[in-house]
């Protein structure tokens, strides 16, 4: 406890935990609804009222305990075949390793080349060097829509549609992590690069073998950006990618729910099958992104 | 130093290593970013047909301003930006204020519960919601029923729809406001709130005079960010609405989306996305000249 700060009395506190658990129920309860939904017996989605413990959840105990184990299994089965028929009955699957592939592609891709390019900007001397970065730099306030039209006629010049590159090719060329990472590399001294140099180490082992190991932190952290933005970009990959084979997972979840508009629980199930992932790398590298926030974010 | 003076280009052949490092993402950014960006303003002086295009001056703007969608767009999306952006800001705010005393666990607790929501998609949660808007089995209109309200048909009239799309944007907790927020008050040094004891500030004192000015600098960047990206909404609109009833929530970026890719009116979508870049930093102009200048006049 700070007691110099506000809220610092006993009853403060107990308040504060009653106002922000009540919020946070609330923040959550959609997520929790896409779960649930999407666990539920295909006959209860829509039971009135809600039922807001799925059948699998509250009756296994009941059931298993009574030793009815066929009865529980069918329960099982019942609950599941939303995901199933994503399974069986659409191309669900092939959506989710589109958007893996882009994403990990995008993810490693960024790291390599805003690395190259922040190490130069960080490092090194160069004319014009201030002049190229501020041009690179200045293009992220443009917001994203004004280029829409004319990066679609570029990727259709090049042949590109409902190709992965279409999706692939504009996400490596934002600028976000040039500036993330040459932020970060400026506040990493050069003695060892120095040093290296003096031992006749080339531009890119100084790079490659000093720079990217220092420099891992801001790595982890661009790259989990990286990820989650390509993950859940829906508006270019909608216009890009016409064919079904080709869809992302969020136009993919789009088309799904075009075509199955009241089918709540299969529509959940495909939502929940897109939010997994991202909760896990969430929950798995939370510190890299807070840093990431606060290091792109404001300056003092 | 009396070294002879060495040229342009001399210079650059010498640090050409520092060239090439930027070559393969500068590629990119120019095929991608540059020329689209430059190629923007011509599209939008033109007129795309099937096989020949024209330059028509400014008909395109004309035509935007005369056009009655997207006035209404225009009208959406600032009706939206105007309870959301607000909103958001002052949410984080709120949040990161009752975050900040507590403990070091349940401070990682809270920020993670409430920036969960942030890391799934748009897509994700609009679907959700437009589930939990549902009119008969929602269940928005079941809870609204525990308290004796009706059933309200959300997404389906003109009435209430922008107002959910609104709702959704607030009921999501502002993940990112939140921690840039706990951010910049960890670094408040302890010894101004030690100082406004001895003098005798009560807590609430001390959040309004130490706290919120030394916040300034976030609440700007907050607001300037959320403005640019209420004004950018879209992903919700076309997976709640599609933009309807009517034309009740087609939003700036939708009526872009449709002139262009359902219409195929490139030149048209063009000039409007024009519109919106300029309206966007003129926004993010006065809220800087605005809060800075307010910063100034305290100092």
């Amino acid at each position: 406890m700070k007691p110099l700060q506000p809220w610092g009395s006993r009853a403060g506190h107990f308040f504060l935990y009653a106002i922000l658990t009540f919020w946070a129920v609330v923040s959550l309860l959609p997520l929790y609804w896409v779960f649930t939904t999407a666990m539920q017996m295909p006959n209860q989605v829509m039971a009135v009222p809600p039922k807001f413990v799925p059948a699998v959840i509250s009756q296994a105990i009941p059931l298993l305990s009574a030793g009815e184990t066929e009865a529980f299994r069918e329960i099982v089965t019942e609950s599941f075949s939303h995901l199933t028929y994503l399974y069986t009955g659409t191309r669900m699957v092939r959506w989710f390793i589109n958007s893996l592939f882009i994403g990990i592609a995008a993810t490693f891709g960024i790291l390599l080349l805003d690395s190259m390019a922040a190490f130069s900007f960080a490092k090194k001397e160069f004319p014009g060097k201030e002049f190229l970065f501020w041009v690179m730099i200045s293009t992220m306030m443009i917001p994203g829509q004004v280029m829409l039209v004319p990066m679609f006629m570029i990727v259709r010049e090049l042949g590109l549609m409902n190709h992965p590159f279409a999706v692939l090719l504009p996400q490596l060329s934002m600028v976000f992590g040039v500036f993330l990472l040459r932020q970060f590399m400026k506040t990493i001294p050069s003695d060892m690069m120095e040093a290296a140099r003096i031992d006749g180490a080339s531009g890119w082992a100084i790079y490659w073998r000093i720079m990217l190991p220092l420099a891992k932190p801001g790595l982890a952290t661009l790259g989990i950006f990286t990820f989650m933005a390509s993950w859940n970009s829906f508006l270019w990959p909608l216009i890009v990618m016409q064919r079904p084979e080709w869809f992302t997972l969020p136009v993919g979840l789009k088309t799904l729910q075009d075509q199955n508009l009241v089918n709540y629980g299969l529509l959940m199930s495909g939502a929940a099958v897109a939010a997994i992932p991202m909760i896990i790398v969430f929950l798995l590298f939370q510190q890299y992104f807070i840093k990431g926030l606060t290091l792109g974010g404001v300056k003092g | 130093m009396n070294k002879p003076k060495k040229s342009l280009g001399q210079r650059m052949w010498e640090s050409r290593s520092g060239y090439l490092f930027i070559l393969p993402k500068f590629i990119l950014f120019s095929i991608f970013v540059a020329v689209p960006i430059v190629w923007s303003f011509a599209v939008s002086f033109q007129e795309y047909r099937i096989f020949d295009t024209l330059w028509v001056g400014f008909d395109n703007f004309q035509e935007a301003f005369q056009d009655p969608v997207f006035w209404r767009s225009l009208r959406n999306t600032g009706h939206y930006a105007i309870f959301v952006m607000p909103a958001n800001v002052m949410i984080a705010l709120v949040l990161a204020s009752f975050i900040n005393p507590l403990r070091k666990r349940p401070q990682i607790f809270f920020r993670a519960a409430f920036y969960l929501p942030t890391v799934a998609s748009t897509v994700v949660l609009a679907m959700v919601w437009r589930w939990i808007f549902q009119t008969r089995y929602g269940l928005f209109n079941y809870f609204l029923s525990l308290v004796g309200i009706d059933p309200v048909n959300w997404l389906h009239s003109s009435a209430t729809a922008m107002w959910s799309v609104i709702l959704m944007a607030i009921l999501t907790p502002p993940g990112v406001g939140l921690i840039l927020y706990l951010a910049a008050m960890a670094s408040i040094p302890e010894t101004l709130y030690e100082a406004a004891v001895i003098d005798g500030a009560n807590a609430f004192t001390r959040w309004w005079r130490i706290t919120l000015p030394l916040l300034k600098p976030t609440t700007l960047y907050l607001m300037i960010v959320s403005t640019i990206g209420s004004f950018q909404v879209f992903d919700q609109v076309m997976l709640m609405t599609q933009g309807g009833p009517g034309y009740a929530t087609t939003t700036i970026v939708h009526r872009i989306y449709t002139a262009a890719f359902r219409d195929f009116r490139f030149g048209y979508a063009g000039a409007m996305a024009l519109v919106l870049f300029a309206i966007i930093i003129s926004l993010a102009l006065v809220q800087y000249k605005l809060v800075s200048s307010d910063v100034e006049y305290k100092g």
